[in-house]
């Protein structure tokens, strides 16, 4: 559709943009940046906040940029003495609700409110400081967030995130007026409502009002202990976004340079889920082999298909919440973080002559609700915690800095044997679509022996940005004991954002849509998106990360996870075959259902 | 408040039920269903509130938000006897405020809550249309004007 072009002028210099565009984007277009603080792009206008306040010539009061589309013949000043003013005077009031520890905060020298107040350089409060007359209260008992709303702004950016990309809406506004506050149901705390950890709201809060729960102290601890061997796992999309932490541009693979920079952080070994993630894949494959044969082949009507993926915790929670009739559809594997701590525990620990109980491991991810499933009583296969600690992106970008690394400077190296040899295949789990790629690589050709069909193994259908995409992939010529696969095509489908997720899940329920395979990722991209990514994270941001992994999965020479010599080595020493009463043991597990309401 | 656990009867429960679906099930008819529910109940406790937001297919945090917004909605149950204080102009500048202080004392409840026994529940108001016999008292639907401070007691003693 061709849009209009609408003509105005911002600061006195013409510009022409497509009707529809805010003031705020026609802005940019000219390189003048308007603040904001309650605007995401991933998230409708609130409007809310007020500070991309700006003048229009003959308009009767100041108005909001972010909330407002471009007129014909609109003159806007961005930088006038009365936008100047009002700006700093939102700022400061912003400031008298707020809790101004800057320097003992969480957030210090990552926090939107706090550069606005530098870049205006506001000082003295003008405003009576309201913070100390309420209550403080802050909600530490989840293990991935803390909720702190003494330093909430109430913009709702965290509101926005939890009900348009996760459906999940934990977080509401409550109350009115002064009272107006953020909070879940009966502001019970985290770890009793429906949230599902997975940290998209702390990856938006302009301030510190979420944050994740960090555990860079207890790794530090465990690091300095002569007695404990310290394991370090790193997740894929984590090599792709570190850089971000550290001065670089988005979408820098950094893979090596981060390898040596956790070797000088002093842990004993430097392993990679990758290693688990190619594992996923044979155990995930086998098991939906499995469920394909019993459903097609002894025709057991109970077995439940479409099956889904379970490597994102935040979607375990989800479904646990919302479609608990289905979770027998669920993937039984643990995910890849899962996997390693139990293996770290058992097959490494045995490998290396090392007792479980002076093991400890620690996981770097890109995501929140890794530090709850690591919390799940399920999780201790190994007859301990399996994943001691786990660190988001930003958390080992903060150790990196507080050990004074000159990172840049950094020569490459390589993972720490064994559990540390990966393929394309697994480096591409963090990007959504992987899981599903990295499967329909290895179920193919396990099945017809020959390559999946797709050029350079790349299958497009299901890489992007696209919120559900849909893959057919027709299996033909099987080997003889297939052959029940014959002919069949086998649907699948991918999800990314638990608001998409749910989508799929009713249409399934509904009898609106059939698949054998559903890939769900909790967070918009996939994990390279996720809550625990360096902070901030767009669409943008996230197309670059993505082109990042792709490109990395491209460069490697074993690019399928089936190959992967470790992979074999541990299936013939140690686990015996896929989803052997041993892997079982290890490898897998199970779900509870949860209340929604 | 929302540790204890309260059992609905179930007639109320169905009740609830039936009128989510006289409005469709529909999740923009909130006000209209939790307005109807605290008509059954007399309140909406949590558990009322899951109910409603199950049937509407809401999230609960909504319907707490919006419980939590309209100063019509209590969380709170009313007591058998409803107090309610008027502090209209009128009634205020007459000493209603002396006589709310006296409730208080003698209930040992603030405003907005209910004695431990579920017998009383003390309430302001703004004008009740009685301005003539300012200040005036309700309880439930008796009127009460000219009210003292020292009327407190012998008001309280008829619901003895």
């Amino acid at each position: 559709m061709n849009k209009y072009l609408v003509n105005l002028t911002i600061n006195d210099i013409p510009v022409s943009v497509p009707e529809g565009t805010t003031i705020l984007d026609a802005a940019k277009n000219l390189d003048f940046r308007i603040p904001t603080l309650c605007h995401h792009e991933d998230l409708c206008v609130a409007g809310n906040c007020r500070v991309c306040v700006v003048e229009q010539i003959g308009g009767k009061a100041l108005t909001a940029a972010c909330a407002t589309p471009v007129s014909e013949g609109m003159q806007i000043h961005t930088n006038s003495a009365l936008v100047r003013t009002a700006r700093k005077t939102i700022i400061e009031l912003l400031l008298s609700e707020h809790n101004s520890d800057c320097t003992k905060c969480y957030k210090n020298g990552n926090c939107e409110l706090q550069s606005l107040a530098h870049e205006y350089r506001v000082g003295d409060h003008v405003f009576i400081d309201l913070v100390g007359t309420r209550k403080r209260v802050i909600d530490n008992l989840s293990p991935s967030i803390i909720k702190d709303d003494s330093k909430c702004i109430r913009c709702q950016r965290c509101v926005r995130t939890c009900s348009e990309l996760q459906g999940v809406s934990a977080l509401a506004v409550a109350n009115k007026g002064d009272h107006m506050k953020i909070s879940t149901f009966f502001d019970r705390p985290l770890v009793e409502v429906v949230c599902t950890n997975c940290g998209q709201c702390v990856n938006r809060c302009p301030v510190g009002a979420l944050v994740e729960k960090t555990y860079v102290e207890e790794v530090w601890d465990a690091i300095n202990n002569p007695n404990v061997h310290v394991v370090v796992q790193t997740a894929p999309a984590v090599r792709v976004a570190i850089g971000e932490e550290l001065g670089y541009d988005a979408g820098e693979r950094l893979t090596g340079k981060m390898v040596t920079a956790l070797k000088r952080l002093g842990f004993d070994s430097v392993l990679d889920t990758d290693f688990t993630a190619d594992l996923t894949i044979l155990e995930e494959g086998t098991e939906l082999l499995t469920r394909l044969k019993r459903a097609l082949v002894d025709k057991d009507t109970t077995v439940a298909l479409p099956m889904t993926t379970s490597c994102s915790p935040g979607w375990i929670k989800f479904i646990e919440h919302t479609f608990p009739e289905f979770l027998p559809n669920v993937s039984t594997c643990k995910s890849p973080q899962q996997m390693f701590g139990a293996l770290a525990k058992t097959y490494y620990a045995q490998k290396k002559g090392l007792k479980a109980q002076d093991i400890c491991v620690v996981s770097i991810m890109p995501c929140t609700a890794k530090k709850y499933e690591a919390n799940r009583p399920e999780m201790r296969s190994s007859g301990y915690k399996d994943v001691n600690y786990v660190l988001t992106t930003r958390e080992l970008g903060m150790m990196i800095k507080q050990a004074g690394i000159n990172f840049q400077n950094l020569e490459d190296s390589h993972y720490d044997s064994i559990m540390g040899e990966s393929t394309g295949a697994a480096v591409i789990f963090g990007a959504t679509g992987g899981v599903m790629e990295a499967a329909l690589r290895t179920v193919y050709e396990v099945v017809t022996g020959r390559e999946v069909p797709f050029t350079n193994l790349n299958i497009v259908p299901v890489r992007g940005m696209e919120g559900v995409k849909e893959a057919k992939v027709k299996i033909e010529g099987c080997l003889p004991e297939w052959s029940f696969l014959e002919g069949i095509e086998v649907s699948c489908a991918v999800a990314h954002s638990l608001v998409n997720a749910r989508d799929v899940m009713q249409a399934v329920k509904d009898g609106r849509a059939h698949y054998h395979f559903i890939e769900v990722m909790a967070c918009p991209g996939g994990c390279l998106g996720g809550g625990g990514q360096p902070i901030p994270t767009n669409n943008e941001i996230r197309n670059k990360r993505a082109a990042a992994i792709y490109e990395e999965d491209a460069g490697l020479p074993l690019r399928k996870s089936h190959e992967n010599p470790e992979v074999k080595m541990i299936y013939e020493e140690f686990l015996g075959a896929p989803n052997s009463h041993k892997s079982h043991a290890l490898l897998h597990t199970h779900y509870i259902p949860r209340k929604r309401y | 408040m929302s540790s204890i656990k309260i059992e609905l009867h179930e007639n109320q429960v169905k009740e609830l039920v039936e009128v989510c679906r006289s409005f469709n099930n529909e999740a923009g008819e909130l006000i209209n269903v939790l307005h109807k529910a605290q008509g059954i109940f007399g309140y909406l406790p949590a558990e009322v509130q899951e109910i409603v937001a199950r049937e509407l297919k809401v999230s609960v945090a909504k319907v707490y938000g919006v419980v939590t917004f309209y100063s019509f909605f209590t969380m709170v149950p009313k007591g058998q006897h409803p107090i309610s204080i008027c502090m209209g102009t009128a009634c205020y500048v007459r000493g209603a405020e002396k006589v709310l202080d006296e409730f208080k004392r003698k209930l040992k409840v603030p405003v907005g809550e209910t004695t431990p026994d579920g017998k009383f529940s003390l309430n302001c108001l703004r004008c009740v249309g009685a301005c003539g016999l300012a200040p005036v008292v309700m309880v439930g639907d008796k009127t009460y004007g000219r009210v003292s401070p020292d009327g407190v007691k012998e008001i309280l003693a008829e619901y003895a």
